[in-house]
């Protein structure tokens, strides 16, 4: 996997906020790592330990105080200029005078797609997200997770090599969870996309990724990389699998460890 | 994605638990009249108490017919020629003055809403220029239009402008400011993440404001716009006064109040046709929001 060159690859990056007067925040300090093409990659961490921060430094919405972020081997800068990634963020974020078609042909118009192949990538991206029917409907008639499942492909529409996704499914029920989870699995083998997903929930991340990304606060940093080679496609049998629970059990020790010596430092 | 976007209905309580619905529009008017009618009853109820007590209460308002004709005779007096042996009826004068007072309203009330939604263009690209010129934008309102009002007139018979111009140019005075406020209130509601996704697809800035920031305002701008439709016709008819212009309202209200003493109904009644003429104007703008904006989007108010 190593020789593919890296989708995203982040350098020595820190982030410094500056909160005015002399106080300043360390969120982020010497992250490295690399996001490989096809990689399903969870951002995990406690609260406040800077995966929205990451996510936002990978999309360029704001920019590090040190290091590099490189993006399909660019500066991540001129990979949003060239519309390399989507993005989905915790709330749906639907533009509430847009129909539904409209909403997932904002990026599209943004571009200056052509109207009929507008058309058509919205039908079809609705279709990727079970929603073909509600195209006419406006974003308030539509309950929190299927709004979410627009957002999924308004972000899709325009094909976008990489998927930032911020707790996407954070406001949504258990049940709502997890059958939006299956859904954006399947979603994701159907296109080539890669996906950096943050997430504070363990299981979700064990269940959705090939790579968990393990962080801790203060400042932020990257504890620990692990693997997950649960078999694909995962189903509902891969939530009750004791491969999954060994999983699940590494992550949160690597989480754990970190704590303790966060404690005794 | 607003909170303060908050459904709006605009009943007035006519809404019965049971489900007896009438259609909104309809509920509305007879909300307007049920009201029309209270008020009139208060009106003719006052005077009735000082007819009764015959002054042996304090009243705040003498009771009497020359300070409170009562509500037919005022009515009357529009079905009645103005002047002895005149050939219009005061209904067709007043209407015909209040055609006149509009035309120079909304004129004014276009430049003032076009000035004002530039303004607030102008202020939410820079924060510069918002320090610098909101003060004065501000202080414009503080200083009275019975000051500003002749001044326009002097400098505009000067420049050789038809009279009607500075009236609505004054008018567009009074219009622009709350234009102004609330478009930039509006273009500033969008939550930060609406806008960090317009960024993620590297939009240029008209594109965030064509398609994020002006949507998102346009709630707020008609708020703004039922408040200047008012304030547009008040313009117009105070501006009409300096500017001596004889066809409009202004002159209306002037000329009535000069013989108050020989027919009081004849100013009440062109200061009914004032109002509604201040009405219709709200009532076509709501009709304007109506077509533009869908309920769930529109500002309770
Ligand atoms: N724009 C900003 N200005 C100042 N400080 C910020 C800013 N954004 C984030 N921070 C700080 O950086 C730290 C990391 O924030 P971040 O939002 O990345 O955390 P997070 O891991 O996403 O947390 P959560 O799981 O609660 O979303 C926090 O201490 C936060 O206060
Ligand atoms: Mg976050």
């Amino acid at each position: 996997m190593t020789d593919q060159t890296p989708v995203v690859s982040i350098r020595d990056v820190s982030k410094v906020f500056d909160l005015g007067g002399n106080n300043r925040l360390q969120a982020l300090a010497n992250i490295n790592f690399d996001i490989f093409p096809g990689d399903f990659v969870a951002l995990l961490g406690p609260s406040g330990c800077g995966k929205s921060t990451l996510l936002r430094l990978i999309g360029d919405l704001i920019s590090p105080s040190s290091g590099a972020v490189q993006v399909n081997n660019k500066p991540a800068h001129q990979a949003r200029l060239d519309r390399d990634y989507g993005m989905v963020f915790q709330q749906a974020t639907l533009y509430d005078w847009r129909t539904i078609y409209g909403n997932v042909q904002l990026p599209l118009e943004v571009m200056n797609y052509p109207r009929d192949k507008r058309m058509a990538r919205a039908r079809e991206m609705l279709k990727l997200v079970q929603l073909e029917e509600f195209g006419r409907h406006f974003p308030w008639q539509l309950s929190g997770g299927m709004q979410q499942r627009v957002a999924i492909a308004r972000a899709l529409s325009f094909e976008p090599s990489l998927l930032l996704m911020d707790e996407p499914f954070g406001a949504l029920d258990e049940m709502t969870r997890e059958r939006m989870q299956m859904e954006l699995l399947s979603v994701w083998g159907q296109t080539n996309t890669t996906v950096v997903f943050v997430t504070h929930s363990i299981p979700e991340a064990v269940f959705l990724s090939s790579r968990v990304v393990v962080m801790s606060a203060r400042p932020g940093r990257v504890t620990g990389v692990i693997d997950i080679d649960l078999p694909r496609p995962r189903s509902f049998e891969t939530r009750e699998s004791p491969r999954f629970f060994q999983k699940i059990t590494e992550v949160r020790e690597c989480l754990r460890r970190d704590e303790v010596k966060g404690a005794s430092s | 994605m607003d909170k303060s976007v908050a459904v709006s209905r605009n009943d007035i309580g006519l809404e019965s638990p049971a489900g007896r619905k009438l259609p909104v529009g309809l509920r509305q008017v007879v909300a307007f009249v049920l009201i029309l009618l209270a008020l009139v009853a208060l009106w003719e109820g006052y005077k009735l108490l000082g007819a009764v007590t015959a002054g042996s209460i304090p009243m705040p308002v003498r009771p009497d017919d020359r300070s409170m004709p009562h509500i037919w005779s005022i009515v009357g007096a529009l079905f009645k020629p103005a002047r002895r042996g005149g050939e219009d009826i005061l209904l067709i004068i007043l209407l015909r003055s209040a055609v006149f007072t509009w035309r120079e309203a909304l004129a004014g009330f276009t430049m003032g809403s076009v000035v004002g939604f530039a303004l607030g263009v102008v202020f939410v690209r820079s924060r510069l220029l918002e320090r610098g010129l909101m003060p004065y934008v501000v202080a414009s309102q503080t200083v009275p239009l019975l000051a500003i009002a002749p001044m326009v007139v002097i400098w505009g018979s000067r420049l050789d402008w038809p009279a009607w111009t500075a009236v609505a140019i004054i008018s567009a005075y009074l219009t622009f400011f709350p234009v102004t406020i609330n478009t930039l209130r509006g273009l500033r509601s969008p939550d930060p993440t609406a806008v960090e996704l317009m960024q993620s697809y590297a939009a240029s800035e008209w594109q965030v404001l064509w398609k994020l920031r002006l949507p998102a305002a346009l709630p707020y701008i008609f708020t703004a716009l039922k408040i200047s439709a008012t304030a547009s016709v008040i313009g117009a008819i105070v501006g009409e006064l300096p500017s001596g212009i004889p066809d409009g309202l202004g002159r209306a209200l002037l000329t009535f109040s000069y013989y108050y003493v020989s027919g009081p109904e004849k100013l009440y009644a062109s200061i009914i046709i004032s109002a509604l003429l201040g009405i219709v104007f709200v009532v076509i703008v709501m009709l304007v929001e109506r077509m533009v904006v869908p309920a769930q989007r529109r500002l309770a108010e």
